[in-house]
């Protein structure tokens, strides 16, 4: 008995414990509600004040037809995948200084994984964003 | 009695000096910053033109969402959809959008900026909306993120007097979302802090 728990915790450990800076794969459930946050501001399927994020992954910064966006977003050299996504959204101004996004950003790496993993299956999704 | 307050009073005159500066005076920017009782910009956190930009821009972006949000209210209380006493609310906490978009507009002009204007046209998920709670539900989520939007926007202003303001708007948003989930039947508050 004892022995068998001690293995639980074994296990357990080398679940809870990855390694240092590690976090785990990102979770869009838990990134549908950190979306929240930005819904003063935006929209999958259409612009607001800020753009909408249908289409989001694979284009440019800066690249949805007729939106207004600052000279600093539309002069950028980025195209939006997880990793450009996860510098921005840590800090949007520190990344890209004069954008109108004046928000702070999402410290939590893993609030970040995980808003990344639902934006990737929402701004794709036929229902929000049809062709 | 709910005293009325202007939260941005005290930088009127604040903004029309530093926009007076702006055009020509000749007074470096410590020494405005310190006529205004500003030692963190005296010691330098950028120039003064840059300073001046950020917030403006950040003010912009907050009044754009303002504007937006009492186009939203018009369409939740003309939609027929709201009964007495929520339609009242609805009213109401409009009425409070429209004083924030007064006071960001204001403030940006102090500082020397152009406010955005109200858009012709907003669009909104109108399709998804055909019952009070529908209504309630969508004013709850806008306002929702508004808090989170004024939360993300108070540690970036250059001048810590635009930081408290904007958290003074930030209070009212959080109570407007708090009573929309309580007329949801939700549980208005249901979280100790806010991100
Ligand atoms: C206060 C309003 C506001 C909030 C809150 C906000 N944004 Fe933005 N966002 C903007 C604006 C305005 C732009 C355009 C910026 C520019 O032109 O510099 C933008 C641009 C973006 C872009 C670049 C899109 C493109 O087409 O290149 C992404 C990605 C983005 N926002 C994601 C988010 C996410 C995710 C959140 C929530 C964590 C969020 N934003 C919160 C206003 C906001």
């Amino acid at each position: 008995m004892k022995h068998r728990s001690a293995t639980a915790v074994l296990v357990l450990a080398a679940f809870v414990s990855l390694p240092a800076g590690a976090i785990a794969p990102g979770d869009p459930v838990r990134g549908e509600a950190i979306y929240a946050r930005c819904q003063a501001c935006h929209a999958l399927g259409y612009d607001r004040t800020g753009p909408k994020h249908c289409g989001l992954f694979g284009r440019r910064a800066g690249g949805v037809p007729g939106f207004r966006y600052s000279p600093a977003m539309a002069q950028a050299d980025v195209v939006w995948d997880a990793n450009t996504l996860d510098r921005f959204l840590a800090n949007p101004t520190g990344m890209m200084p004069g954008t109108a996004m004046g928000y702070a950003g999402i410290a939590d790496r893993q609030e970040r994984a995980d808003l990344i993993a639902w934006l990737r299956q929402a701004s794709a999704s036929p229902i929000e964003c049809p062709p | 009695m709910i005293a009325r307050i202007n939260p941005f009073s005290a930088l009127q005159d604040l903004g029309r000096r530093r926009f007076l500066v702006g055009t020509g005076a000749t007074l470096s920017a410590a020494a405005v910053a310190l006529m205004a009782g500003r030692p963190a910009l005296a010691a330098g956190q950028g120039s003064k033109d840059d300073n001046l930009e950020t917030d403006v821009r950040i003010l912009n972006t907050a009044l754009g969402a303002e504007l937006e949000a009492i186009a939203a209210y018009a369409v939740g209380a003309g939609s027929g959809l709201l009964q007495k006493p929520v339609l009242d609310l609805a009213v109401q906490f409009q009425g409070h959008h429209k004083e924030h978009a007064e006071v960001l507009a204001k403030t940006i002009r102090n500082l020397g900026g152009t406010p955005v204007e109200a858009r012709e046209r907003y669009q909104f998920p109108t399709d998804g909306l055909k019952t009070q709670n529908d209504v309630l539900g969508f004013a709850a989520g806008l306002e929702r993120g508004a808090v989170s939007a004024y939360l993300g926007a108070v540690p970036l202003f250059r001048g810590r007097e635009l930081a408290s303001a904007a958290a003074s708007i930030l209070g009212d948003e959080a109570m407007h979302w708090a009573i929309l989930r309580q007329a949801l039947g939700q549980d208005p508050v249901p979280t100790a802090f806010m991100s």
